[in-house]
């Protein structure tokens, strides 16, 4: 399958879904991301790893638009992402994970599920939404396969961290993304959340690409297709799991120890 | 407006104006450097910092009729008393009000903001009826009357030399206590993150109680300068609390040198403007021109880019 | 056992109608009934506060957008309808004894000799009733605009609105011969050939203000329940994950902020009505943050808890400083704490949590979503 590639899309993008060019971001003098070029395919599964403070937060914040780049260039569909607004780039059909749940504890699953609802984005159009079958068959659809259709009237501040955690993955699938990002979406979850949040992520990346943090080996190993290691701002090596492993620089700078 | 003068003229008119907005400069920094430490170092909002000014104000309204009645050999010298008893004064009660209110809604910015309004109302109104609706004003020791003549054209007035350099002492001072010292180490942990900071054994509720006292008592030594500009009334500092806000979010609200900097601009302007206009217009100038910066650049004068 | 979801979304709630049916209620017919003229007249003035209050609870409740500026609001849609109550007051006839007649007295008095441009619109009825919504709306646009584009919020936006106040009402003040300075536009007379002074005319104005209010309300009421309100209650909470939801953040602030300047417009328009004069003791610092603590007093998140909050401030306020005037400040002083310490939802969360649960003795299975909202999370 071959996602469509947009008209303005030059030759030189090939039919990557996202193309990272030379990014660069400092702080102060201090480079944070460093250089970084990487290319996600369509349907691809690109996890990315390496040690605390390597900038991985960082990059996902660059291409969703909450930090600005420096320098560089992020190509999404041929769409360049660095000059857009946040929302314009979720419109775009890149949808974002935070680390720690990010949800609204002051409505109830199904409000935060309809917020996220593709559909009235504009102020006029929240204002004239209608709750009608679509949003409402969509919604308990969702809440199905993030395990929360008992829990549709529960003000999600009463949800316990794991459901938390698949509340904003429901969040993110109901504005149906081509390009998922997930920033540690297992960490702080129970062996048996874990296990059915490994489930639930098998589930959704079909038909989409997803860029995923994440610090579990073995769950990383089960889901990516291909991996990239960044190591103080710049990538150190990418390829399969299995090249990454065997790697030497990885080995002595994040495997290893 | 400034076709009708020479150059000389306006030049001497700037310096004059300049030099006579000294004191005003100096109650500025002195209020707005105080409303700094408070909302940069610990991000209360502060309603009340006026009425602990005019508590320092009174202070010194108080001693002033005290040394001229009892010990008029030492009048002279009372100021200086006046001073320091108004920043003990100031301080007290702002570590009290720190204890009894502020440290139960630290995490609601804007509630305190209402609860600091509702705390004002209260000090005005204790103030009203302990001095009268009248407003009071201060004797000067004759020392600080008259002024240097520098040029032919330009006076410098004497207590505005002085007040000048009492200002300058504190902000040295304040600074060397933020930068240098122990607890000025303490009070920026604890401002970066208050969970470590308690976990590494600092009190942080008797650091906060401190810099909050710390802020007040600053506000009460600007009282005290305050004496010299205008008398004072019960409602004297409520007229002052909108001016030291846009300082000190002009001069960027965590730089301690950003707000010298925009007191001093912003006092400089208005004392100049008011010689060719009415005062009212020069205020509203001034302020306009202040809140048409903040609209353009929200993080004011002095400020970095951080990660956020 | 199948819960009866909220996926069906009503209009309002019957608890909500009936506190609905309760305020008309006591407007229309308690209030007038009980309450001779002069009083009832003193409770319509109340009520025009009660507009800022409410778009206070949308703006500052829902938004978490704490504006100190309401009063400009309010004063100006005030003073665009007492500039026309002016002109129609200071015909040729009127005013022939003035060196330059058919203008305001005040423009006279301070030696101007021409209507300035930005009184002319104020001639015709019809373009004063737009310009009372639309001048502050469009102001508030401004502001608002300014700021939420650039991520301005919270204690920073707040200082702002009020440095703003400030500003107006030296401007006001300051330029007496266009505005009426310190003492305001006074001495209205007609409302197109209406005389509002009789009595008669007042009780109208009361009614008229009223009807006004629950249309108010009801807009409120729709946009809180809409997917609109519930966006501004997830942006108060985490603005990030609105924004990576697809929205623009700063739109729904500025409307917010635009709908809570236009109900304030409307309450300052009609307090001029009502009370026969507007002066720049409306617009200033401390009535503008007097009107969060009506807000406040009554429940931030609350409609109806802002109206009654704000008639109950005020009735104290009247009474206390007519009998105790020292008393008031330091009543009011602690009110001000006390509702921050001690009640930070109001007489509203006062009646969810003691009151409601003693009147709806039901099985437990209302549903969690009616637990008091913003009830202290962390």
């Amino acid at each position: 399958m071959n996602a469509a590639i947009l008209p303005g899309a030059t030759a030189g993008d090939r039919d990557f879904l996202l193309a990272v060019e030379a990014l660069t971001v400092s702080f102060d003098g201090f480079k944070a991301v460093n250089d970084v070029s990487f290319y996600v395919d369509p349907d691809e599964i690109r996890v990315i790893i390496g040690p605390n403070g390597a900038g991985k937060t960082t990059v996902l914040d660059l291409i969703c638009g909450r930090t600005r780049a420096t320098s560089g260039s992020i190509k999404y569909k041929g769409t360049e992402l660095t000059k857009l607004s946040e929302s314009a780039i979720v419109q775009a059909g890149v949808g974002r994970k935070f680390q720690t749940p990010s949800i609204y504890d002051d409505l109830t699953v199904f409000e935060n599920l309809e917020i996220s609802f593709p559909r009235g984005r504009s102020v006029l159009g929240a204002l004239m939404f209608k709750r009608d079958a679509e949003v409402r068959d969509r919604i308990h659809e969702i809440a199905e396969m993030i395990f929360l259709k008992d829990q549709l009237d529960r003000r999600a501040e009463f949800l316990s961290h794991g459901q938390k955690q698949w509340l904003e993955i429901g969040m993110l699938l109901i504005q149906d993304p081509e390009l998922l990002m997930l920033d540690e979406p297992v960490a702080g979850m129970s062996v048996a959340e874990r296990k059915k949040t490994a489930e639930l992520l098998h589930q959704i990346i079909k038909g989409r690409s997803v860029l995923v943090i994440e610090h579990d080996m073995k769950f990383v190993e089960d889901i990516a297709h291909r991996v990239t290691v960044l190591h103080q701002g710049k990538v150190l090596s990418e390829g399969s799991m299995e090249r990454v492993k065997t790697d030497p620089k990885v080995v002595e700078v994040y495997l290893g120890h | 407006m400034f076709g009708e003068y020479s150059l000389g003229d306006l030049g001497a008119i700037f310096a004059m104006q300049g030099f006579a907005g000294l004191i005003l400069f100096s109650v500025y920094v002195l209020m707005a450097l105080g409303l700094a430490i408070i909302f940069g170092q610990m991000g209360v909002i502060n309603m009340a910092h006026g009425e602990f000014m005019i508590l320092g104000a009174y202070v010194t309204y108080l001693c002033s009729g005290f040394f001229q009645a009892h010990l008029p050999g030492i009048f002279p010298a009372y100021f200086f008393l006046a001073m320091a008893l108004a920043f003990v004064a100031a301080g007290l009660l702002g570590m009290v009000v720190e204890w009894a209110l502020i440290r139960h809604l630290y995490k609601r910015p804007l509630d305190t903001l209402l609860a600091t309004w509702g705390l004002s109302l209260i000090l005005q109104q204790a103030y009203r009826s302990i001095f009268g609706a009248r407003e009071v004003g201060v004797e000067l020791p004759s020392w600080m009357m008259g002024s240097v003549q520098a040029t032919d054209t330009i006076e410098i007035p004497i207590n505005g030399l002085f007040v000048m350099a009492i200002t300058v002492l504190i902000t040295l001072a304040v600074a060397g206590l933020l930068f240098a010292s122990r607890y000025g180490k303490q009070v920026r942990a604890v401002m970066q993150n208050r969970v470590m900071a308690g976990a590494v054994g600092i009190d942080t509720g008797r650091v906060d109680r401190l810099t909050f006292g710390l802020g007040c008592g600053i506000a009460g030594v600007a009282g005290s300068a305050f004496t010299m500009i205008g008398s004072t009334g019960p409602t004297s500092g409520q007229l002052y609390i909108v001016d030291t806000f846009l300082i000190v979010v002009f001069g960027g609200a965590a730089s301690l040198l950003g707000t010298i900097a925009s007191a001093f601009s912003i006092s400089q302007t208005q004392s100049t403007l008011e010689f060719f206009l009415s005062g009212s217009t020069a205020k509203v100038i001034t302020l306009l021109a202040v809140v048409a910066i903040l609209m353009l650049r929200p993080q004011g004068l002095f400020t970095l880019k951080v990660r956020r | 056992m199948k819960l009866p979801t909220l996926n069906d979304n009503p209009f309002m709630k019957p608890v909500e109608w009936m506190a609905l049916a309760l305020l008309c209620g006591l407007i229309f017919c308690v209030l007038p009934l009980a309450l001779d003229g002069f009083r009832l007249n003193l409770v319509g003035k109340y009520l025009t506060y009660a507009f800022v209050a409410l778009g206070l609870v949308i703006c500052w409740g829902y938004c978490g957008i704490l504006s100190l500026g309401q009063g400009v609001f309010f004063g100006l849609g005030g003073y665009c309808m007492a500039m026309y109550l002016k002109l129609e007051a200071s015909s040729v006839e009127n005013t022939k004894i003035q060196s330059t007649p058919g203008i305001p007295d005040f423009m006279d008095w301070n030696q101007i000799t021409a209507l300035p441009w930005f009184w002319a619109p104020f001639k015709s009825l019809p373009l004063t009733l737009i310009a009372v919504v639309l001048v502050p709306t469009l102001f508030a646009f401004v502001i608002g605009a300014a700021m939420f584009k650039r991520r301005v919020g919270g204690t920073y936006f707040a200082i702002i609105t009020q440095a703003i106040a400030a500003i107006l009402t030296i401007l006001i003040v300051g330029q007496q011969g266009y505005t009426g300075g310190i003492n305001g536009i006074t001495d209205l007379r007609t409302l197109h050939g209406w005389d509002i002074r009789t009595d008669a005319a007042k009780t109208i104005l009361y009614f008229v203000n009223g009807g006004l209010l629950v249309a108010c309300v009801l807009v409120a009421q729709y946009v809180k329940r809409s997917k609109l309100g519930r966006i501004l209650v997830a942006m108060r909470d985490k603005e990030d994950r609105v924004r990576f939801s697809g929205y623009g953040v700063a739109s729904f602030k500025i409307f917010a902020f635009c709908l809570a300047a236009a109900f304030a417009a409307i309450g300052g328009a009609m307090f001029t009505l009502q009370v026969g004069f507007m002066s720049p003791s409306f617009v200033g610092i401390v009535p503008s943050i007097e009107m969060v603590i009506y807000a406040a007093v009554g429940g931030r998140l609350s409609l109806f808890g802002a109206i009654y909050g704000t008639l109950l401030v005020n009735w104290a306020k009247t009474t206390f400083s007519e009998s105790f005037p020292e008393l008031w400040l330091f009543g009011l002083g602690a009110l001000f704490i006390a509702v921050v310490l001690a009640f930070p939802n109001g007489l509203a969360g006062v009646w969810r949590q003691h009151v409601e649960p003693r009147l709806t003795r039901r099985p437990k299975a209302a549903s969690p979503a009616a637990l008091p909202q913003g009830a202290p999370a962390e």
